[in-house]
């Protein structure tokens, strides 16, 4: 059977997949914080923007999370504190940042890496791309992915780690066109 | 998995404007699917409020919506023709006047104090979903001179892991807008009846709405012989 074709979000979803982040009156199904503070595992921020083709950032585009947990495990329903899923729109910071609350992923087969989808007005089909982590670089040199992405591309996979002491907060800002274009899969 | 059809989904659509700067440029870069991409989402009835299947009713303050009552119905699949039972499917829409209760909808069209817009359904045991709504109206945008779109639900369904993830919009039949839409036109012919719906008199209840059919197929597991060899 021929898929059903995507047509591209729009600006208006928040009410519907996003509520309760844009202040709506409706519960929502998932949200930013896939880990709560009983999580077990190295608790982790990863936050970021979207920019166009202008370098401008996008304040309508939605991201999703998708990744293991602590042990490599994959939780659909939060459990002891983590569940493997999670949403942001870029709509609700002043910076139109993401922001997502989560541990960093174990993966026994290669880096560690977390699934983004991303979704927003003006992409006819959402994109699929990756977050590997900059303080894994030996485990980042290894992975057999990773190494098959252009030399000068890679950065563009790899979030950075922020100075700090307090908490591990990741910098991963998604690059739609340009210089920095974000590599996106065929996934 | 079976691979994404990209040919029924073209990227890059210059006609729909916001495409311009948005669409990546460079080529979609393969990959080989591990347990990461071979699971994903799923949630079960805890999600579902009461009403939520039932949009005529979830944003109720004092008296039932206006517009045109509607029951929409249909059976999700995989591509393999494969029934997806216990699937979300997510949905959002404008009300009647054609204008959606977000914030940053400047139409100059009337809100409906009785109507949220946004529902969500599991599909049952065979795949098949219900909701009831109001037919949403078409409302203009900024696309291009006098561009309005045509009438249409938004739906948001994962299926069976991240691959599967499928967002798109349901159209009504017979649209006269739809020859002028460049998101609906961006698909090529041949698919484009994929997204519009089939009015149906099995699913019109009797005195109470009219019906209307929509089944959507979602990537499904490689169905050749020999994958991972």
């Amino acid at each position: 059977m021929t898929q059903t074709p995507s047509q591209t979000i729009g600006p208006y979803f928040a009410y519907g997949l996003t509520p309760q982040q844009y202040g709506y009156d409706h519960n929502e199904i998932c949200n930013s914080r896939l880990a709560d503070a009983s999580a077990e595992g190295e608790h982790i921020i990863i936050k970021g923007i979207v920019l166009d083709g202008k370098n401008q950032p996008v304040n309508d585009a939605m991201i999703e999370l998708w990744q293991a947990n602590s042990k490599g495990e994959f939780i659909q329903t939060k459990k002891d504190g983590f569940v493997s899923f999670g949403r942001c729109g870029t709509g609700t910071n002043h910076d139109n940042q993401f922001e997502f609350h989560t541990i960093k992923p174990s993966n026994s087969e290669g880096a560690p890496y977390i699934n983004v989808i991303v979704f927003m007005r003006g992409i006819l089909s959402h994109m699929y791309t990756r977050i590997y982590f900059s303080d894994e670089e030996q485990a980042n040199n290894a992975d057999s992915f990773l190494q098959q992405i252009e030399t000068n591309r890679r950065h563009t996979l790899i979030a950075n780690k922020l100075p700090g002491d307090d908490l591990n907060v990741y910098e991963f800002n998604i690059n739609m066109q340009g210089q920095n274009e974000t590599v996106f899969l065929d996934c | 998995m079976n691979k994404r059809d990209w040919k029924i989904n073209p990227l890059f659509y210059p006609d729909y404007k916001s495409t311009v700067l948005r669409t990546p440029k460079q080529p979609l870069i393969p990959v080989k699917h591990s347990l990461n991409e071979l699971t994903g989402p799923a949630y079960g009835t805890s999600v579902i409020g009461e009403f939520d299947h039932d949009l005529t009713k979830n944003g109720i303050k004092n008296s039932p919506p206006l517009g045109e009552k509607i029951v929409v119905a249909g059976k999700v699949l995989d591509d393999n023709g494969k029934a997806i039972p216990n699937t979300l499917v997510e949905i959002w829409q404008a009300n009647a006047a054609g204008k959606y209760i977000h914030k940053a909808d400047s139409h100059d069209a009337p809100l409906d104090p009785n109507f949220f817009g946004g529902g969500r359904v599991l599909t049952d045991k065979e795949g098949n979903y219900k909701f009831y709504t109001i037919k949403p109206g078409a409302y203009p945008w900024g696309n291009h001179e006098n561009a309005w779109r045509p009438a249409h639900i938004h739906f948001s369904l994962f299926g069976d892991n991240i691959c599967s993830r499928l967002v798109t919009q349901m159209y009504f039949p017979n649209d006269p807008l739809f020859k002028y839409d460049p998101i609906y036109q961006s698909v090529p012919e041949h698919a484009r009846h994929l997204l519009v719906s089939d009015f149906s008199l099995d699913l019109t209840e009797s005195g109470i709405c009219l019906g209307y059919e929509f089944n959507i197929v979602l990537r499904g597991k490689n169905s050749t012989p020999f994958e991972n060899q």
